[in-house]
């Protein structure tokens, strides 16, 4: 067994190498940190451009394994490298990291929350008007691309603000700087400048965690050991709870799992349209500004999250599922 | 081979009947395809969708020919109309009537999804059964290459690649099919490893049918169920993954125009002029809803006992 996890352990390390490499070899190829100089006024002279490109190991006149080599040294010494205007890719990625954390954190909670629970009432309730409603439901909002959902609440957003007559909710960014008050005004700030993207984000989720639940608690309603523990006595409400939902819970708590272990690496949409600078805007930013050491931290970081959520996974499965454990 | 029915003593047979009457119609016995269509149409709600993603279809393609505007002729003298009998989606801030761009890009929407969708399942099937079925080393060196593009960002690479396309269609397509077989992939090969113990299977292989020709024969018609249902959650996971590129300006690059641009475009005024917002995202709901219905129906008409009827 620990050999087995090893050798799978080390392949995994391999692959995340291989992709980071291609990652930074596509990324130093094919983005140009110069056009950063393009339409100064008064134009950079070209030897300041090389010499600043030089130092953040940046110049596309170096070529490129050169570069490759420069930055693979960096890593393997714990440097991440720098950004196209100096600053430390390292330190921007454990701010946005934490960052994206926050955003992440609640919504994904509450959708799991909401996505078993909705799952579980509509298999119990099974073709009656609550489980059809509650399943046509997830279905329409799962055919909503995130990008729609989340401009929509902003227009009802702000309908709602204009028809009180004051800004009730916020949507722009993390905190408002400029609200004055103590600790607990700004805490509530912040509060309410998570309203919109956590319902985003927990109404995506949500929708697609209810329908699987909803499968995996059909299949064990009709079950032989459910009807065992009605029969010897046990009241629908226990018999549901203890001894159906528990065994329908292990697929989606799987799927929970991983999403909630990859709750840093951000949301794309919901962070660019909602203003919060976490790892999914960045993500965005750095390929538009052709930044080519944050492309290839963020995609390490991101085949590390996503081998830490795999590994998680395995784990809650053997916790949740008696006949996995060895 | 087949046995002549005269020579099969006493067994009724659809042909020559009880006694050797007329041949009896009822007992034939539909074939599989024919209930699964029975059992598709049965089902209000895939119906529903199929009605709608053909009138989508027809809405794209045969729209912008009754149109009044096409989309490379703005309207100089409306700027920002709302919907009216002549722009019937309104304009936008440079006079483009609405309704042929958003035309435009379902039309782009429409062929990337189903074109992404037959590339994908096609290479999910292939690659799928072949690491299944030879095992060994073409499983191992498969399966780590599925592993290796499972790990590499897609979103990244192709928004990296996209503005060298200059909007050529085959290379996106292309590169969006490449990112999104391997899970259905891994689907296949673990329904291989089962299929290529079966009988027929072995028979096949002792008569001294190359390994190809099972596959192609025996094991991937037997996942057909599973194969369809894959290409239409493709569809829908393509025509998401093309519209969200855009919509960053990571996917069809302007002049040219998709669903998920004239989203983006919208998102800053969809308050005060909610029709440029509006219409581009609600033909892509319907669009994404109708081939998510259909998809769902598939799966309950292949599979009644286990679905999630709607």
């Amino acid at each position: 067994m620990g050999k087995y996890l090893i050798r799978r352990l080390v392949n995994y390390v391999v692959l995340v190498f291989i992709a980071t490499s291609m990652a930074y070899l596509l990324a130093a190829t094919s983005l140009n940190p110069r056009s950063h100089f393009l339409g100064r006024n008064p134009p950079v002279p070209i030897s300041t451009q090389d010499d600043i490109l030089d130092r953040y190991n940046l110049n596309d006149k170096t070529p490129v394994l050169e570069r490759y080599g420069t930055w693979l040294d960096n890593v393997v010494h714990g440097n991440l490298g720098r950004d196209y205007d100096g600053g430390s890719v390292g330190a921007n990625l454990s701010r946005r990291m934490w960052v994206s954390g926050q955003l992440l954190l609640i919504g994904t909670i509450l959708g799991g929350l909401l996505g078993v629970a909705a799952g579980a009432i509509a298999a119990v309730r099974h073709k009656r008007a609550s489980d059809i409603a509650l399943t046509q439901g997830a279905f329409f909002v799962l055919s909503c691309p995130v990008f729609v959902i989340a401009i929509l609440l902003q227009v009802g957003a702000t309908r709602l603000n204009n028809a009180v007559g004051h800004r009730l909710i916020s949507f722009s960014g993390q905190f408002d700087p400029a609200k004055p008050g103590g600790f607990f005004s700004h805490i509530g700030d912040r509060l309410d400048h998570l309203i919109l993207p956590t319902i985003t984000l927990m109404l995506a989720g949500a929708s697609y965690l209810m329908l699987y639940q909803r499968a995996a608690m059909l299949d064990v309603l009709g079950s032989d050991y459910v009807r065992t523990a009605r029969a010897k006595g046990l009241r629908r409400r226990t018999a549901l709870i203890k001894h159906a939902l528990r065994t329908a819970l292990i697929p989606s708590m799987t799927l929970f799992t991983y999403s909630f272990a990859l709750i840093f690496v951000g949301a794309t949409f919901t962070e660019t349209i909602f203003g919060w600078h976490g790892m999914g805007e960045w993500f965005v930013q750095t390929i538009q500004g052709s930044d080519t050491n944050a492309v290839a931290a963020i995609t390490a970081v991101v085949g590390v999250l996503i081998l830490l959520a795999s590994f998680l996974q395995d784990v809650v499965v053997a916790l949740l599922d008696p006949r996995v454990r060895v | 081979m087949t046995v002549p029915s005269q020579e099969l003593i006493g067994t009724v047979t659809a042909e020559s009947g009880i006694q050797g009457q007329a041949p009896l119609d009822e007992t034939a016995v539909p074939s599989r395809g024919r209930i699964i269509v029975r059992r598709f149409l049965a089902q209000k709600s895939a119906l529903f969708g199929l009605v709608l993603l053909l009138i989508l279809i027809l809405m794209a393609y045969v729209g912008p020919h009754v149109a009044k505007w096409g989309y490379e002729q703005p309207d100089y003298e409306s700027f920002l109309v709302t919907p009216n009998s002549s722009h019937w989606f309104g304009t936008d801030g440079t006079g483009t009537d609405l309704f042929a761009a958003t035309m435009r890009g379902a039309q782009k929407s429409i062929l990337i999804g189903l074109l992404v969708a037959i590339l994908a399942t096609s290479m999910a099937a292939v690659v799928g059964a072949t690491a299944g079925y030879f095992g060994k080393w073409i499983d191992g060196v498969l399966m780590w290459i599925v592993n290796l593009l499972l790990v590499i960002p897609s979103f990244l690479i192709i928004a990296i690649l996209s503005p060298r396309f200059h909007n050529n269609l085959t290379l996106f397509v292309v590169l969006l099919g490449m990112f999104i077989w391997q899970i259905t992939a891994r689907i296949v090969r673990g329904q291989t490893l089962s299929l290529r113990e079966r009988e027929y299977v072995l028979a096949a292989k002792y008569m001294g049918v190359s390994g190809t020709r099972i596959i192609f024969r025996h094991i991937l018609p037997n996942l057909a169920s599973l194969l369809i249902i894959d290409a239409t959650v493709n569809v829908s996971t393509a025509v998401l993954t093309e519209t969200g590129l855009s919509f960053f300006g990571f996917g069809v690059q302007p002049p040219d125009v998709s669903l998920g641009t004239l989203i983006e475009a919208a998102q800053t005024s969809a308050t005060t002029q909610p029709w440029l917002f509006l219409f581009p995202a609600g033909f892509l709901v319907l669009l994404l809803l109708a081939v998510n219905l259909i998809g769902q129906g598939l799966r309950d008409a292949f599979d009644p006992s286990t679905g999630v009827a709607v």
